[in-house]
């Protein structure tokens, strides 16, 4: 890898925690459970690298580490949205004179 | 060509996480942000399925490994009650950070001739980082779920220890640096990470553990980012990036809400104080007005406004639901019924608000602890449930007390103050609560649920119609 290429990847690491801290800094302290929740399923990306690694199955080790991590990325990635997504349901609108309501559960 | 199009699926997979987050800062739109995250989670997904590397073999391997994981994670995700939430959340971090360490090894063995001298040293940095998280984290989970005790276990010389390891584990990456042909040092490397994420969660106590939560999130966001820089993959180092901040964000509210550092949640073995600190003045034998559940449902029903201040204890009471019924009973005598919700109370940030919205509570009467710490003395009645140290007056001016300069709900500002306790013991710290003391304060001695139980049943009047 040169040097470019590790400087271009720092620039975009700096700057996506600056937009991170940013954005995240307005969630407001009601959501900061499924904010977890989310950012766990979103970081679960690193199956980008995990599938390469079990899919390219080089050697034994390489497939077996890559398959434990494909397993592990997934059940994250599939577990985490669907909690987060329950949790939100859960978080009742304002009761408020206008029709829109949402259903309880 | 190829590339392009599958760095492009990536460019988008960023922007949608980008905009996932955004949208998590209302509870209007939060729901809108899942589909956004999960829309440019399958568009990197399946670009990535489509790189030159992966073989007929492979494709094979994948479906089975991803049928797996999805057969863990469904249930995962549906079927935890939402009181098993902060494990839950602790045991995502472990599979998080067990996947991204899992795969940096796997990295190091194939590419170990490959790589430079700076992807060696921030992918044995990752392998140290995420095997620490992924122990530490199946540890919190262990300690939440009450199968290894919440008490902090503390040694001499624990620290040094500590610090000894971490600093064999950076020699090691060091070494791999200049000689990764010694590519067999990344197991002891690994093991030593793993016993490090041990020794570092063993001497925290349940209190603690929503700044550890948060921290230990934060870890497993820089590791996966770390992959990414090794891989150069810039979706992953953006997702770890936001994963990252949002975890340090979140540390830092849980720390400026104990008025601790860092340092010293990781270190300080808070929680093991022992009991002669901030006892203060009321070592002596003051006296404490208790009152029966009736009592004080009467007292509920005369006042204009009621706040709830829920802590721990109704997690474990698993009282919410209880509570919200207490609240309808009273809003229909014409009281106003509120909630205050301390940073810090439970075990993970946003532990009460997911309660008690799972009772049903509407998210407008949940208040932080700034938007209502002013409004204390116009409060006719509050009900401090399960919370103990979050409304400690000592932490105003007993500079003995190891709480001393936390921020905490203003509750005996309030006309009346009624403590729903199982007993006089002090809280998890170990601390005596000077509000108990106060002459404005009824204790009303109980289980959580049970008493809330009898409050509601009294303040509705059922309890009379059903002639007990």
């Amino acid at each position: 890898m040169t040097g470019d290429v590790i400087i271009t990847s720092l620039f975009v690491f700096a700057l996506a925690g600056f937009l991170g801290f940013e954005v995240i800094r307005k969630v407001p302290k009601l959501l900061h459970t499924p904010l977890m929740a989310l950012t766990n399923a979103l970081s679960a990306i690193a199956l980008v690298g995990s599938l390469i690694v079990l899919g390219h199955a080089e050697t034994t080790y390489s497939t077996i580490l890559g398959f434990i991590s494909v397993v592990a990325s997934t059940i994250n990635v599939v577990g985490g949205f669907l909690i987060t997504d329950k949790m939100l349901k859960m978080f009742r609108k304002p009761a408020r004179p206008k029709p829109a309501e949402e259903a309880g559960s | 060509m190829r590339e392009n199009l599958i760095n492009l699926a990536y460019l988008v997979g960023a922007i949608g996480f980008g905009l996932s987050l955004k949208w998590m800062s209302a509870a209007a739109t939060a729901r809108r942000g899942i589909f956004a995250g999960e829309a440019a989670f399958a568009i990197a997904i399946v670009a990535t399925l489509f790189q030159p590397e992966i073989g007929a073999k492979g494709y094979v391997l994948i479906v089975i490994a991803l049928a797996v994981g999805a057969a863990i994670g469904v249930p995962l995700g549906l079927k935890v009650p939402m009181t098993a939430m902060p494990e839950r959340i602790a045991l995502s971090h472990a599979f998080g950070a067990l996947a991204v360490a899992a795969t940096g090894i796997a990295k190091f063995f194939l590419d170990w001739n490959v790589f430079g001298k700076f992807e060696l040293a921030v992918l044995g940095g990752e392998i140290l980082l995420g095997g620490l998280v992924f122990t530490g984290s199946l540890m919190a989970a262990g300690k939440l779920h009450e199968m290894l005790p919440q008490r902090p276990i503390i040694f001499k010389g624990q620290n040094y220890a500590n610090f000894a390891m971490i600093g064999l584990g950076i020699a090691v990456v060091i070494y791999l640096m200049f000689r990764p042909e010694d590519r067999w040092l990344v197991i002891p490397l690994a093991v030593l990470a793993l016993i490090i994420g041990v020794m570092l969660i063993i001497p925290i106590g349940g209190a603690d553990m929503p700044t550890v939560i948060a921290l230990l999130n934060s870890y497993a966001g820089l590791s996966a980012s770390a992959l990414g820089l090794v891989l150069n993959n810039k979706l992953l180092i953006v997702a770890g990036a936001l994963d990252g901040t949002a975890g340090l964000i979140l540390a830092i509210i849980m720390c400026r809400a104990m008025n601790r550092s860092f340092r010293n949640v990781m270190f300080g073995a808070f929680g093991a104080v022992d009991e002669t600190a901030g006892g203060g003045a009321q070592g002596e034998v003051a006296p404490v007005r208790s009152a029966s559940p009736d009592e004080a449902a009467e007292i509920m029903k005369m006042s204009r406004s009621v706040v709830i201040v829920p802590g721990y204890g109704m997690a474990v009471a698993q009282a919410q639901h209880k509570v919200r019924e207490l609240a309808d009973a009273l809003e229909k005598e014409g009281v106003d019924v509120k909630y205050a919700i301390h940073p810090v109370a439970g075990r993970m940030p946003g532990h009460m608000n997911v309660l008690l919205a799972e009772a049903n509570v509407p998210y407008d009467k949940l208040l932080d602890m700034d938007e209502i710490n002013n409004d204390f003395p116009q409060v006719d009645c509050v009900l401090v449930l399960g919370a103990n140290d979050v409304v400690n007056p000592a932490a105003r001016h007993e500079k003995s007390s190891p709480i001393y300069g936390m921020p905490i709900l203003n509750v005996d500002q309030a006309q009346t103050i009624m403590v729903v306790k199982r007993s006089m013991r002090s809280g998890f710290a170990g601390i005596e609560n000077e509000l108990f003391y106060n002459p404005k304060t009824l204790m009303v001695f109980g289980d959580a649920k049970a008493v809330v139980t009898e409050l509601s049943l009294e303040v509705s009047g059922q309890r009379d119609a059903i002639g007990l």
